[in-house]
This record gives C-alpha cells, structure tokens and sequence, in this order.
C-alpha cells in the first residue's frame, strides 16, 4: 500500500476539465515532482490534495485511508506556498508555533489573556517553544527567530515557511513552486537543501515545478502533467531518455528536443537517409521524429550528413549551441556541441547535420510514442575527426 | 536650478493658499473665542482680540453647557457605533471576498444597493420604529441604525480582496477555523483599513446633528453638536465668544486625535486606495 494514492482525480472549472483522471501513487518516503507548463492543473491538484479545494470525481488515500471527506486540517499535510504565505503580523517564531499551538493547545488556553491562566498551558507552550527551537537549529534560522517576514529576505523566509511546514511532522509535504521566487544562484543552493531535509524527515513529497531541470534534478520520480493529464510518471533518467508521449519530450530538457516531421510508409520511416523500422502498426501518414540536441553532431566540410545551415551559434561555456536549419525541409534543428566540436564553425555557414539514427525516437500523429524495432541508415562518421 | 527653485515657491504657495482657505472659517472661530462681546460687534473685522478674553469665555462655556456630559455621550455614541461596525462588517466582508457562497453575488446588490439609500430616505421608519419600542432618548436610538455599514463593508471588502489567498489556505492547513481566520490573521492584518475607515466613522458620528435632533430631546443624552444647539438656543443668546470657546472645546478632540495618528491615517487611506 502507497503511503499516497489518487485513483481518478478530475476536476472542471466552469465546464473546462482542469484535472482529467490523475492517478498517482507515491511510496513512502518518496519525492515526486509534479512538473508541467502553467496552467496545466498541478497546482489545483496540489490544492486538492491538501483539501483547500473539492475534486469532481476520483479518491485520495493516505496511508490507505480516504481524505475526500476530511478537513484540510485534519488531513496532516503540510505545504509550502509560493508565496510562502508567512502570516506578516508576527515573528518567525511565532509563525512557526502556530501549527503546533492550534494542534496542542485547547480552543480555550487559546485565548488572549484568559488562556495563559489556564492550568497546564505553561508546559505545552514550553513544549511548542523547544520544538521550534529545534526546527530553527535545523534549518539554521536561529538567528530569525525574533523578526517579522517583512523584515526577511526571499531566502529566508523561503527557510522560514519550511520550518512551519516540518514542525509539525505531517505524513504528507506539498510543495507549491517553493523555489521560484528566488534568484537563480540561491535557488539551485536551496534545491539541494530541500532533498537534503526530505531525506533528513523520510517524508513523502509532492513537489510542484514549472521547472523542467528542478524536477529532473530533486525528484526521485518525475511526474509530467499538460493540459490536465498526467501522461508520465517515471525516474528523471526514464523521463529524459525514454518519453511516452512527445508532449513529454519536448517539455523535458534544454535545449528543447528537435521534433522533425516525417512520413510513416509501410511501418517504415525514411528521413534523409535513415531508415527506422516500425515495432507497431502504424497508418501510413505523418509522424514526428524526435532527437536530442546532444545527438546532433555537425560537419564543417559538408561532406556527409544532411546539407544545412547555421543560423546562430550560442556560446555557453562549456557548451555551444549550434541553431541550424535542414536545406531541404526547412525544419529547426539545435545541435548541443562541445567546445572543440565548434570551433570551425561560424555562424552563417553551409554544414553538413547529421543525426544518429539509433537515439531517435518516433511519435505517431496524436503524439504517442512508437517504438522502433531496427534501425538502418548510412553510417555516419563523426563531424570533427 | 532656479526653474526647480520657482516652481517650488509657485506650488508652496498655492497649497498655502489652499490651506487658509479651508482653514479661514476654524481661524476665525479660535480668534472670536478670545474676543469680547464688544470686540466681536465692531465694524471692523480683525484677527487679533483687543483683550484677551479666552479664560473668560472659556469658564463661561463650561459653567453654562454641560460639557462633560456632552463629551461624554460623544465618545460613548461614537465609540460604541464604530465597534459595533467593526465586528459586523469584517467578518462579513471576509466572507464576501474569501469564501465561495451562493449568495454572494446578490449579497455584493445589496451592499451596493445600501451604499445609495442615504439616512434621510429611512429617517421616518426608524423614528417610528424607535417610538413604537418607547427607545428615543437612549443610546440604542444614537447607535442602533448605524451599527452595519454597508460603506466599512465595502471598503474592507477591498481590502480583503488584496490580501493573498495563499495566507488564508496556509491558515486552514494549520487547523484555524474560519472564525480563527478572522480573528487571528484578518484583523491583525487589517489595521490599515480599520484606521481609514475610524476616521470617516468617528468623524462622521462625532458632528452628526441630524440623527441625534430628531431622536433625542433630552439634555442628558445630547451628543455635542446638538448640546451646541441646545446652548445657542436656550442660553447664549448672542454671547458668541462663549458659543465659540464651546465649539472649539468639542472640535477640539477630533483635530487632536487626528494630529496624534496622522501618520496612520495617511499609511491606512493610501493603502486602501480610498483617497480625495
């Protein structure tokens, strides 16, 4: 049993299906990214879960049990917003004691006033009070602890709304894009941190990114959600190398996957000279071709591989990214080039592109991926020797 | 640099113009206070009294009007109407701009349907409910028909909106009820709006004479503006510099308090965007 399962989650706006049928299962101690464009449903689903907002249809187990009808309160799930929602009219400490102090404390030792006089608050507080203590040392806000979020930087109170997240101990954590209010330097500093707590506190995590390379970097398993399906659940090293949908292809990595279109005849594809035959039957017709950057290698000499171009060239260090254009077809392709790869070339110039055959991949017209049973095509040598 | 120099003085200058327009009239009720009643019926119109004669109107005032009492009833009627305004119209507007209901939307009607329907309209109905329940002359006939405010309903109802939702989501998921909500994140939160909208209450309260004359005829439960009344009336007569000292007396705990808070009065009117 998962420590969280969703069997069949929808959810319509006004007649716009948000969610259609996310089912999902995490294993206890799992870190799941839920990473897709903006407005494809991952962050109601996450509001759903959490039970700030109401499914159409579909279950959530926790631990095998059903929350459909549970409050949000009593769900035990945390989440850290976007936003981070610190409440501004007090300190660190006291916005991280607030899930403790509405969980330990009765409704009357809540009272202003009155509730101090109450017997047996004085020990819970000093309770709620070490507790956060020891939250703080762990996220090394120690020294916060007396300041307001107005007077903390994004970081900080990124830290902060983790603390009053963990303090808690929920069964199940929400992250809601926790990093994207951040600068880019502290955001990668702050992506390890929260694997590194994750791993610390053992807790299963939904972690909400439009952040392709955030999910593919944190996450365990990466799930990819577009327009309100969930069309991949698999480890970030499945999800990059062997997509299922070309939905899916083309949102994980960067530079984007090439996506070149084809003609499928008799369960065969020819492109440019490669020959890639099919494994499933497919009506003869157009289908996508598609193949990583990195698998694209160009010939200054023109001499083999299809002829092209090279619109622009982008130096980045440690890598070049060569923007080229086929002759023939027309199409955009993007080479991913090491340095000494590039250096004969200039942007503007005539080469000669070749793709390996054997890392492409095939989508059929409604975007699914077909699978390829025997790959042939012109040995190509490569560009730079 | 002189350019910047000139239109500075230009623009000094008109909003000092401004500025005694406005406060010619209270000028000149401070300068009559201290004049005598010779002094105030000469021909000629000066600024400055010829004998300085403050202490004496002053003493005048407060022997002849009941001044505590007038004080009094003043801020126990303001008071009393702004608190009750207070806790009806934030949970409301709470609701209104935070939780999905099926009546929010006639209930957004009716609020701005109540921001057109002035005093004057339901003056009579009230009057003759108040009479019916033998409640004139009290303090519930004083508070009672301004105890919701469809215009601190509204401005709070924007207010609310801005706040981020997120913070109320952060609040259930930390277990506060919706009550809890309001009362332990809204309210602190919302001081900026409070303090705006206790300055057009209290403000508008504290000089109202309309309501109080048609509900009160008693001395005892007189609020300022009508005690004022009362006094010219029945006892000053023509005695102006008295009538004068006495108004400066019940003008003069607005313009206090207004000076003490200013800063947050200001902070609270632009926050909200209600301005001019």
């Amino acid at each position: 049993m998962g420590a969280l399962s969703l069997r069949g989650l929808s959810k319509a706006f006004a007649g716009n299906a948000v969610l259609n049928g996310i089912s999902l299962d995490a294993e206890p101690g799992e870190f799941i990214a839920l990473v897709g464009p903006s407005g494809c449903g991952k962050s109601t689903l996450l509001r759903i879960l959490a039970g700030l907002d109401h499914a159409d249809a579909g279950e959530i187990l926790v631990g095998g049990k059903d929350m459909s009808n549970v409050a949000a309160a009593d769900r035990n799930i945390a989440m850290v917003f976007q936003s981070y929602a610190l409440y501004p009219h007090l300190t660190a400490s006291q916005n991280i004691a607030v899930p403790l102090a509405m969980k330990r404390l009765s409704r009357a030792q809540r009272l202003p006033l009155i509730g101090a006089w109450l017997p047996g608050q004085g020990e819970i507080r000093a309770g709620i009070a070490r507790d956060v203590r020891e939250m703080a040392g762990l996220l090394k806000i120690d020294h916060l602890l007396d300041r307001k979020p107005g007077q903390m930087s994004g970081g900080q109170r990124q830290r902060v709304a983790l603390a009053r997240a963990m303090v808690r101990h929920p069964s199940i954590f929400l992250m809601d894009e926790p990093l994207s209010n951040l600068d880019a330097n502290l955001r990668v500093h702050a992506r390890g941190e929260i694997v590194e707590l994750h791993r610390r506190a053992g807790v299963p995590t939904l972690y909400v990114t439009h952040d392709q390379a955030e999910a593919l970097s944190m996450a365990d398993r990466v799930a990819v959600m577009i327009g309100g399906h969930l069309l991949q659940l698999a480890t970030p090293e499945t999800i990059y190398n062997d997509p299922t949908h070309i939905e899916v292809a083309r949102f994980v990595g960067q530079p984007r996957i090439n996506i070149l279109q084809a003609i499928a005849e008799n369960g065969r594809v020819d492109f440019e000279g490669m020959r890639l035959a099919l494994l499933e039957k497919v009506a003869n017709g157009p289908i996508s071709l598609g193949i990583r950057p990195e698998f694209v290698k160009l010939s200054p000499s023109g001499r083999s591989g299809v002829a092209g171009r090279i619109e622009r060239l982008e130096f980045l260090g440690s890598e070049i990214i060569a923007h080229c254009r086929l002759g023939v077809s027309g199409d955009s392709v993007i080479a991913k080039l090491a340095p000494q790869e590039a250096k004969d070339l200039i942007g503007g110039m005539p080469v000669g592109i070749l793709l390996a055959p054997e890392q492409a991949m095939v989508f059929g017209p409604e975007g699914r991926r077909l699978r390829i049973a025997e790959v042939a095509g012109a040995r190509q040598e490569p560009a730079y020797v | 640099m002189t350019g910047i120099h000139a239109g500075r003085i230009v623009r000094f200058a008109l909003l000092s113009l401004g500025a005694l327009l406005i406060l010619a009239p209270y000028i000149f009720m401070i300068s009559t206070a201290g004049k005598t009643q010779s002094d105030i019926f000469t021909a000629a119109l000066s600024l400055i009294p010829q004998h300085v004669y403050f202490a004496e109107n002053f003493a005048k005032a407060l022997d002849k009007v009941p001044m505590a009492t007038l004080l009094w009833n003043g801020v126990a009627v303001c008071g009393l109407i702004f608190f009750f305004q207070v806790a009806v119209a934030i949970p409301c507007a709470y609701a209104m701009a935070k939780l999905k209901f099926r009546a929010a939307r006639a209930m957004m009607v009716l609020v701005m349907l109540g921001l057109l329907v002035p005093i004057h309209a339901t003056a009579l109905p009230l009057y003759v409910a108040f009479d019916k329940l033998s409640l004139l002359n009290s303090y519930v006939a004083l508070v009672a028909p301004f105890t919701i405010s469809v215009f601190a309903i509204f401005m709070f109802l924007q207010f609310f909106r801005a706040m981020p939702d997120d913070l109320i989501h952060a609040a259930r998921l930390d277990g506060m009820s919706e009550l809890g909500i309001v009362a332990r994140v809204i309210v602190p939160n919302a001081w900026p709006a409070v303090t705006a909208f206790a300055i057009f209450s209290v403000v508008a309260h504290w000089n109202d004479l309309y309501w109080p004359l048609i509900v009160i005829s008693k001395q005892a439960y007189a609020t300022p503006p009508l005690g004022l009344m009362y006094f010219r009336a029945a006892e000053a007569g023509d005695d102006y510099g008295a009538l004068m000292a006495a108004t400066l007396i019940i003008t003069l705990p607005l313009v206090v308090a207004f000076l003490l808070a200013q800063k947050r009065f200001v902070e609270g009117i632009t926050m909200t965007g209600l301005k001019g």
